[in-house]
């Protein structure tokens, strides 16, 4: 058996066969995916949610996680964000000819693992195989089913002056993590991406209270692109406080080094919650029990007026805008 | 030390602040040299902290801003040459030249690499050997070393696929130059802190002797600025005009000799054409004539098209300092980073972009 992948492999013929049944089955296996059928019964039940997203990181393994995890956990957690329990979990692998097979195992292995964690199962799958240059070694595309408990009403067109800004914990993890790993940059750094599932958090949050208003993750574009869009779907602005908003200090290093600013960086085990204010201090105690709430805190708050502005009061006293992202952050010159 | 956050520290900079107020009776205008000192101003929100006796003014110290749309030109012309790698730092990529950028050069197939060090663009050299790596070698004295060093490299390896489109400038000149058109009128000076651990506190001395303007180096953090425009109020206070290290943990009077080497053993001081400005004699660099077969210019045979600058765009009176963004007519209106007119809104270290992303200080 070869250990690379062959344009055979997506030809759905006896290649085909052969890596599903030994890189892909072994690992995701249960009883709905094993009927091999041409697409998965389920029976979900009640409110719904519903997503899909593509993941093309490079590298596709990086410290604290790789694009399987990533691919799981940017599902669930995309589900999670309406407040949803995320169930089913579709996967197609399109796949780069010459893609060792062992790199796929382990990222299928990871799929396994992290899907375990956040409770969801891998219910329908596809694998295409493209030309060499066709793909970065492997891209992965999800779709994800979750249902939404009754009460829960969780939107971004949903945030209320008054309510409160939380933050699960510090910024820019991922980014930096990746980022210190790409050709040309390679730089030290005991980092780790912050790729989490965050669905158990929000079932915590949940149970303590049913008026969160907003719950987003802000994956790329970072805080600051999330806070916008929050801002200008529900008409409101806001205002948070730089000293309250968790950044590790390697981050802010990097940051510093290559000119970026953590509050664009992106985060793939973070969220950003806007609660009612008398729920506020109980929904930040729960979160802080969760291993990934553990450094949550309360970054400021929603207000009347302005519609879409973000103020953010610095360390110094004074205030400044915080813009969304506007094309890739580039590292400066000097 | 944690180096970043002991540099922000609000107790420090409420200190600073009263000193800076206690001082700056008279009316006076400094003008920060360097792109970088505007981002951290207008990022921190320091004019909110400042008396109104005091304005802080942007200088040209932004090198993406103050290239010219013909220099523009060239580069975007090389990335479009069949079998040419361009490599380049990423705050060049968006720029609009004439009509392109080497981002759209790059989306019509021209190879281009962002590299974050002058190393990387040798190691595509080495790596590509059937094709030529033209290095867009854009920055002051802070970059200028290195360029210089990755050539000696390249002639010490052999290399022969390695050129330098050197669109380098010198800060010293160009401030002789904005200060002798007499369209400023400054009470001090902010000078670079990068460029000045280059060169030295010392290429400032002629500022504060022939023009009697205080000169004070500064750092990158809003504790750093802060200090410096203490340190410049006190000497205008004092009828003082000399020149101060507040960054004395990156800065000496006589700076690094052995980049200033490098640098000098590489290039040689060459006119240079800066946007809104015009050619300053003396304030470029030239590769030196042992040094010609790096020169892209001299070795690629390109056509960068008719040079055409922005109408209404007022970048060249804002790197001289004579205007402000909010002033030009295009600024938020137009002008946007994402679609912008003129580089001091794409270059992360100019101007319009720091006042369109940190500008409006109303607390919301």
């Amino acid at each position: 058996m070869t250990d690379k992948i062959l344009l055979a492999h997506g030809s759905g013929g006896k290649l085909a066969r052969e890596i599903i049944q030994n890189s892909f089955l072994p690992a995701l296996s249960n009883s709905i995916l094993n009927k091999l059928d041409d697409a998965a019964v389920i029976e979900p039940g009640g409110r719904l949610a519903f997503t899909t997203d593509s993941y093309v990181v490079q590298p596709i393994f990086f410290p604290g996680g790789d694009i399987g995890k990533l691919a799981v956990c940017g599902t669930v957690n995309d589900l999670a964000m309406v407040g949803a329990t995320p169930q089913y979990l579709s996967l197609s692998f399109i796949i780069e000819e010459g893609l060792p097979i062992n790199e796929l195992e382990r990222v299928v292995n990871s799929v396994k693992e992290t899907a375990q964690a956040a409770g969801v199962e891998i219910v329908a799958g596809d694998t295409k195989v493209v030309n060499r240059g066709g793909a970065d070694k492997l891209f992965l595309n999800t779709a994800g089913l979750g249902t939404i408990p009754p009460g829960a009403n969780i939107s971004g067109h949903n945030a209320r002056p008054g309510d409160v800004v939380i933050l699960s914990g510090t910024i820019g993890d991922h980014g930096i993590a990746v980022l210190s790993q790409r050709e040309g940059l390679d730089f030290a750094t005991k980092l780790q991406s912050d790729c989490a599932p965050l669905n158990k958090l929000v079932a915590e949050m949940l149970e303590v209270s049913l008026d969160i208003h907003c719950l987003r993750d802000p994956t790329r574009g970072g805080l600051a692109s999330t806070l916008n869009e929050v801002a200008e779907q529900s008409g409101v602005s806001i205002r948070i406080e730089e000293e309250k908003i968790p950044v590790r200090e390697e981050v802010l290093s990097a940051c510093e080094m290559l000119g970026l600013d953590p509050l664009y960086i992106a985060n793939e085990g973070k969220l950003m919650a806007t609660v009612d204010p008398k729920d506020a201090e109980a929904v930040l105690a729960q979160m802080q029990k969760n291993e990934y709430g553990r450094n949550a805190a309360i970054i400021g708050e929603i207000k009347e007026g302005n519609p879409g502005r973000v103020v953010m009061r610095t360390r110094l006293g004074t205030s400044r805008i915080i813009d969304m992202l506007v094309g890739e952050p580039l590292p400066r010159i000097c | 030390m944690k180096l970043v956050s002991e540099f922000r520290q609000s107790e420090l900079a409420q200190g600073l602040v009263r000193s800076i107020r206690r001082h700056a009776t008279k009316e006076a205008r400094f003008m920060e040299f360097c792109g970088g000192h505007t981002v951290v101003i207008m990022k921190c929100g320091l004019r909110q902290l400042l008396p109104p006796t005091l304005t802080l003014t942007a200088g040209p110290g932004c090198p993406v801003c103050v290239t010219d749309n013909a220099d523009l030109d060239k580069a975007i012309a090389l990335a479009k040459l069949p079998n040419v790698i361009v490599a380049s730092f990423g705050d060049m990529l968006r720029v609009p030249g004439s009509c392109s950028s080497l981002q759209e050069a790059k989306a019509a197939g021209g190879d281009v690499r962002i590299v974050y060090s002058t190393l990387d663009a040798l190691t595509l050299a080495r790596e590509n050997p059937e094709k030529s790596v033209v290095f867009i070698g854009i920055g002051f004295e802070t970059t200028g070393p290195t360029v210089a060093a990755s050539v000696l490299q390249a002639a010490q390896e052999g290399l022969t696929n390695y050129y330098v489109l050197s669109l380098h400038k010198l800060c010293p000149p160009i401030i002789k130059a904005l200060l002798d058109s007499g369209e400023v009128n400054l009470q001090g000076l902010i000078c670079p802190g990068h460029v000045s651990a280059v060169i030295g506190a010392n290429a400032w001395e002629f500022i504060a002797r022939d023009y009697g303007i205080p000169c004070v180096v500064s750092g990158f953090e809003p504790l750093d600025i802060l200090q410096c425009v203490d340190m410049l109020a006190q000497q205008v206070a004092r009828g003082e005009a000399k020149v101060e290290i507040a960054y004395r943990r990156g800065v000496t009077p006589e700076g690094n000799q052995t980049a200033i080497k490098i640098m000098e053993q590489v290039f040689e001081p060459a006119p240079a054409r800066w946007r809104g400005i015009g050619e300053v004699a003396g304030s470029g660099l030239k590769l030196r004539p042992e040094f010609e077969r790096f020169d892209a210019e001299l070795n690629f045979e390109f056509d960068p098209g008719p040079t055409i600058e922005h109408k209404g765009c007022l970048c060249g009176d804002i790197l001289r300092g004579v205007k402000t963004p909010p002033q030009c007519s295009l600024f938020r209106r137009v002008c946007t980073p994402i679609n912008p007119v003129g580089p001091c809104m794409v270059s992360s270290e100019g101007s319009c972009a720091a006042y369109y992303h940190y500008g409006e200080e109303n607390d919301g």
